[in-house]
């Protein structure tokens, strides 16, 4: 008898045989799918067959609730007009495909590629046009003004989303997420198409020169140390009460507890 | 019965020793009141002033030398041990610069303000942390425990003391003649009454009267509106997307700060139909109030009416304004109406138009002043 | 007993010097022969102490540093990411220090830590001074001094964060203004000369800056002196204890064990501020950016001290009443005066108002546990619970962005609560303090459980019970029955009403006066298991007028129980009444 034949019977050839199934789905599985990973700064341009793909894309998982040509329905807007851009932030970032609808979309993993993600961006500004993927000019820092963007930052963005980018609430529900994990390219969308309750930065009212600028405050802002310690999570001076009668007080009644025990002498009395 | 204080000799099986609340109190001898001897064999007094007696020092206990040796090792131990991190406090100062004088220029300012920090700071706190160490175990450890117990006297007076108070006091007053002379008390009074004006007085140019300034800001007909810090101006085009927001300063003011606390606005685009704002606002009949839109721009006042923050959270989905500090919420698509939190009035509309060459202008200053309220606002 | 040497002599020198001029000799002996109570919670105040003194070093570096001015600069130092931007020499000046002078940096933190830290232990003395009612007589004034402090201490803060005239604390300057404009009459008036015109003009930080340096801290020196003073005059009270009279003060002598003491606290306490100033950032102006009035950002808060403001002035529903021409914009009046005044006018009143209410005008060296001063303890707590309110929703926003509730729920929940939550608080710790009082009584009586198990004769099995030792007894002793006025309407054999207890403010006097006597008393009549506890001792009304027997060589260490006499009052003393002997 071969060997093969010899061991089929085994218990644990049931194991491999299921263990030698996985592992050929997966191989074949990451044969035709590629992993999902954050945009890219630059995307190709767009041809009639990235349409088509992205129109089967758009059909299987967005028709549901944007309607079958992105022309909304009761539970989403229409995406006619919305752009590559909206497109690229929303699935980037991981907010779209939507699971449920609350106060407002949170960010979940991404589950498309950077190339799925440009073939529907590219299939919605076929439908209409609006704001385009910037490219990586657009967002790039060198030679940028951080003086004006720390001015515009402040005038336009700290209110909702922090001094630092730390975060911040809105009303019911809603909040405006830290910036810490933003990629340049969605910060420019973001500002761009101005996604569920943030207002729109359009081009005409913020350059896109003073874009690039607010980017690299940004940028500068999430990549520098804090010289003073830990940051207490930049969000000013609730943290450092905290930490005071936390830290400060409750260590320092220790040590007055400490300092003022009854002496537990070994001999309990006279001298020696 | 039996008492905690013992050790043995209980009536039935040994309990373990609990111990309610404080430990057991060592005996002592306390009250002692006897005077400490003089050197001079002339008695010393330990008392007060109020002849309260201070006892004497009651030594409980002694640390034997033998363990008074060792500790004395642990805090030499500390206080060595504080030398040296005082030395590298020294050594992070010398040696770590900051600044343009910072070492590894590629570094930036703020790497190496963290480094100074971090070693300057951590130095300085292992050297005090050392020294408190050592003056705690050196009281708690090498020193004998003592006690001394200290008389507390009435604080009130003996009444004679009290008496010969009321006495001379009367005394004196008399020999001044201050009741008897009503004239003399009275111009005396009299005579330093301006001077106790003069404090307020003097106070009175540090500053202007505020006049009607809190009534106007400088907005006037024809000011552009500019974006703040790119100090661009806009035409309609330019802000043509709906749902856009920016903050606003008057031309010619950009960077002046008494004039922005009142000036600044907010600038908001919205798709048709969704603007909508009243023809009449505290009782008082606005005419073509939209006419103060173009192109459903509109421009609301950016100090918020309650205490005067800036209004700079916009939600575009909902239309509300709020306000970070005190959560004011005013509707934007209404007239900036408050929905929410203590603003007791809306947010003052600019009335807009567009100059000759297309940028949005101010029609005229607010109608109504702007920012918090105050008493002559009426 | 102690060690033979011999003084060196530069020291005798410079002593005899000295006592040439000044007739010190025997008064600094008993200076150092003062003696000092040991507790850990009387060391709270020490921190504030302390901490001032930090405050004044490290802020006399700063000062060498710091240009109070606010004319405006075009920035170009070493943080390069605000190279270019417009800002005050205030400004500049602050980033000078934190990024171009060696330690400037670590002073700044210090400086600020110690402020925070300055107000914390402030609050917290200021509560255990409150809940032992180490206020009462002779003390009182020690007590408005205090509160003195703290209202100074308040203001000094504030003007100290605002010095550097960045994003945030510019916007809580703004806001001290609004407030301030919006006081009837006088509040434009008041608002144009303190900011020299209108905000922000060019005059505040040369005027805060002097405030803060020269004006406050001369009160805050003065203040805090004569404070110490009256609590070296009046010497410290001391907690129930064995030996703890109302007469005597038991503990170490200043110098060399206080002394030391005090030492190894300061040391700690500066190393506690040096290490948060050296791992725990704190007010990073950098990050905030200059002032601007067209800017603000989420989560702007001031420091914690004066979160109880903030709070108020974010619960307040919109309230604006227009007449006549004028306004009175209640939304900012009523939290801006309201729970500031309340909490330190209640604190202000409170040692006369308690004194009015249980007509308790003794000497009290003593402290109280909080749970034998129950209507205490009770207001205490809710005055806490009022202010821990209104200082949470001061963060509400920081609370919603982390904690995921909605806004406006917290600032909702944050009006009811701030009325009914001192209320509930108040009825619960009464009722805690008085279970705990019984708790006491029944220790006192029966002894406490020792674990162990005996069968008796008959199978049953009890638990043996042993009587605390005389340390604890005389702390479950030191308890003072509040004497009872005479009650509303009650007239005396001639039909005359009791003077205290007329007309309608003597009614709310003897209504108040009912409550705060409600209390536990611990009987001595001598009931109780054949320990002949409570021999004079375990009366309540008793003790703390001499406590437990250690008068005059007593040996100590024998229970005591055998000492019939000691203890017991002499005949006519009435209850309530210790200041006569």
């Amino acid at each position: 008898m071969s060997w093969f034949n010899a061991r089929r019977r085994r218990p644990v050839a049931g194991y491999a045989a299921l263990l030698l199934g996985l592992v050929v789905v997966g191989l074949v599985y990451g044969a035709f799918t590629r992993p999902g990973g954050t945009a890219q700064a630059s995307s190709p341009a767009p041809s009639q067959s990235d349409i088509n793909t992205g129109k089967d894309l758009f059909d299987a998982t967005c028709s549901s609730c944007h309607g079958l040509d992105a022309q909304g329905t009761t539970q989403a807007p229409s995406l006619v007009g919305a752009g590559a851009a909206a497109v690229d932030f929303q699935m980037s970032t991981g907010r779209m495909p939507a699971k449920e609808v609350g106060a407002q979309e949170d960010q979940k993993p991404v589950t498309f590629s950077a190339q799925q993600i440009y073939e529907i961006a590219d299939y919605v500004a076929s439908l209409g046009g609006g704001p385009a993927i910037p490219d990586a000019q657009q967002v790039s820092t060198a030679g940028a003004n951080t003086a004006l963007g720390e001015e515009l930052f402040s005038a336009n963005c700290a209110q909702c989303h922090g001094f630092a980018g730390a975060g911040g609430a809105l009303t019911y529900g809603k909040f405006a997420p830290p910036l810490t994990g933003a990629t340049p390219t969605q910060v420019y969308e973001a500002m761009l198409t101005g996604p569920e309750a943030m207002p729109v930065f359009s081009d005409g009212a913020v350059s896109p020169s003073a874009k690039r600028d607010i980017i690299a405050y940004i940028e500068d802002t999430k990549v520098e140390p804090n010289p003073g310690g830990f940051s207490l999570g930049r969000t000013g001076p609730v943290t450092e009460g905290l930490v005071i009668f936390l830290g400060g007080m409750g260590f320092l009644v220790i040590i007055a507890l400490w300092i003022t025990a009854k002496r537990r002498d070994p001999r309990p009395t006279g001298t020696e | 019965m039996s008492d905690m204080d013992e050790t043995e000799g209980s009536e039935g099986p040994v309990a373990p020793r609990r111990v309610i609340g404080t430990p057991p109190p060592t005996p002592r001898l306390l009250g002692s009141t006897a005077v400490a001897e003089g050197g001079d064999g002339g008695e010393v007094s330990d008392e007060t002033s109020r002849g309260e007696h201070i006892g004497d020092e009651t030594t409980v206990y002694t640390v034997p030398e033998q363990r008074a040796k060792r500790v004395e090792k642990i805090i030499a131990g500390c206080f060595t041990f504080a030398f040296i991190a005082g030395c590298g406090f020294i050594a992070a100062y010398v040696g770590l610069e900051v600044g343009p004088n910072r070492l590894g220029r590629g570094d930036s300012a703020v790497d190496a303000a963290l480094r100074s920090n971090l070693a300057l700071g951590l130095s300085l706190a292992i050297t005090l942390l050392a020294l408190g160490l050592g003056a705690l175990l050196w009281v708690r450890y090498l020193m004998p425990d003592v006690e001394v117990v200290e008389e507390r006297h009435e604080l009130r007076s003996e009444p004679k003391d009290r008496q010969a108070f009321e006495e001379y006091f009367k005394e004196g007053a008399s020999n001044s003649q201050f009741v008897k002379r009503p004239l003399v008390r009275r111009t005396l009074m009299l005579g330093t009454l301006p001077l106790l004006a003069a404090p307020v007085l003097l106070l009175r140019d540090l500053g202007p009267l505020p006049g009607t300034s809190l009534r106007h800001t400088v907005w006037s007909p024809g000011r552009r509106l500019l974006v703040d810090g790119t100090n661009q101006p806009l035409t309609p085009a330019d802000f043509s997307v709906p749902g856009t927001q920016i903050a606003i300063v008057p031309e010619g003011y950009e960077d002046d700060a008494d004039a922005l606390t009142k000036a600044a606005v907010t600038l908001i685009k919205f798709r048709p139909g969704e603007l909508d704002v009243p023809t009449t606002m505290n009782g008082s009949t606005l005419v073509g109030t939209m006419n103060w839109t173009v192109d459903n721009i509109v421009a609301y006042s950016r100090i918020c009416t309650h205490v005067g923050c800036p209004v700079g959270l916009y939600e575009q989905t909902t239309h509300h304004l709020l306000c970070p500090c005190h959560q004011s919420t005013f509707d934007a698509a209404h007239g900036a109406n408050v929905i929410f939190g203590p603003a007791a009035r809306a947010l003052p509309q600019l009335p807009l138009t567009t100059d000759a060459q297309g940028y949005l202008v101010a029609k005229s200053d607010f109608t109504q002043p702007v920012g918090p309220s105050f008493w002559e606002r009426g | 007993m102690s060690d033979n040497f011999d003084v060196p002599a530069p020291l005798e020198g410079v002593g005899g010097w000295l006592d040439d001029r000044f007739h010190g000799a025997r008064g600094f002996r008993v200076l150092m022969r003062k003696v000092f109570p040991d507790h850990w919670s009387f060391l709270l105040g020490e921190i504030a102490l302390w901490s001032f003194v930090i405050l004044l070093l490290t802020g006399t570096f700063l000062s060498l540093f710091f240009v109070p001015s606010m004319n405006d600069v075009v920035y170009n130092g070493s943080y390069v990411k605000l190279d270019g931007i417009r800002m005050s020499e205030a400004y500049q000046s602050t980033l000078n220090i934190s990024f171009d002078v060696r330690g400037g940096l670590l002073m700044r933190q210090i400086h600020h830590w110690a402020a925070d830290l300055f107000m914390a232990a402030l609050i917290i003395h200021m509560l255990r001074v409150f809940f032992t009612g180490a206020y009462r007589k002779p003390r009182e004034i020690n007590w408005l001094i205090g509160v003195g402090l703290f209202t100074l201490g308040l203001l000094e803060g504030l003007f100290g964060y605002s010095l550097p005239d960045d994003q945030l604390s510019g916007a809580g300057l703004r806001i001290f203004e609004g407030v301030l404009q919006g006081i009837p009459i006088v509040g434009t008036y008041l608002a144009f000369f303190l900011f020299g015109g209108g905000f922000p003009g060019n005059d505040i930080v040369p005027r805060m800056y002097i405030l803060h340096v020269l004006l406050i801290p001369g009160l805050l020196l003065g203040l805090i002196t004569a404070h110490l003073f009256i609590m070296f005059h009046q010497k410290h009270t001391q907690m129930p204890g064995k030996g703890n009279t109302e007469k005597n003060v038991v503990g170490q002598p200043f110098f060399p064990y206080f002394l030391a003491k005090g030492g190894a606290w300061f040391f700690f306490i500066f190393a506690a501020l040096v290490l948060l100033a050296t791992f725990a950032e704190i007010n990073p102006i950098w990050l905030y950016g200059p002032y601007t009035p067209v800017a603000i950002s989420s989560s702007s808060q001031p420091d914690f001290y004066m979160g109880i403001l903030e709070g108020s002035l974010r619960m307040m529903p919109a309230w604006e009443i227009n007449g006549f021409g004028h306004t009175l914009s209640l939304s900012v009046l009523i939290p801006g005066l309201g729970p500031l005044g309340l909490i330190f006018g209640g604190a202000a009143i409170w040692p006369f108002f308690e004194q009015w209410a249980t007509g308790d005008r003794s000497f009290h060296n003593i402290n109280d546990r909080p749970r034998n001063a129950p209507m205490r303890t009770g207001i205490g707590v809710a005055a806490v619970v009022f202010y821990g309110v209104c200082w949470a929703e001061g963060a509400n926003d920081v609370i919603a962005y982390n904690l995921h509730i909605p806004l406006y729920t917290i600032t909702w929940i944050a009006r009811v609560l701030v009325f009914v939550g001192p209320a509930a608080a108040f009825f619960i710790t009464k009722r805690i303090c008085l279970a705990l009082q019984r708790q006491d009584k029944e220790t006192l009586l029966h002894g406490y459980e020792s674990g162990i198990i005996r069968q008796m004769p008959n199978g049953e099995f009890i638990e043996v019970h042993r009587p605390v030792n005389e340390e604890a007894r005389a702390v479950l002793e030191a308890k003072t029955v509040p004497a009872l006025m005479p009650a509303p309407g009650s007239e005396d054999e001639n039909g005359v009403p009791a003077p205290s207890s007329r007309g309608a403010l003597g009614k709310v006097r003897a209504r108040a006066n009912r409550a705060f006597a409600e209390t536990i008393v611990v009987e001595t009549n001598g009931h109780g298991n054949g320990h002949e506890v409570g021999n004079g001792h375990g009366s309540a009304v008793e003790a703390g007028h001499g406590g437990s027997a250690v008068e005059a060589g007593h040996g100590g260490d024998q229970a005591s129980v055998g000492s019939p006499t000691a203890g017991q009052l002499p005949a006519g003393e009435s209850p309530g009444d210790s200041s006569g002997s």
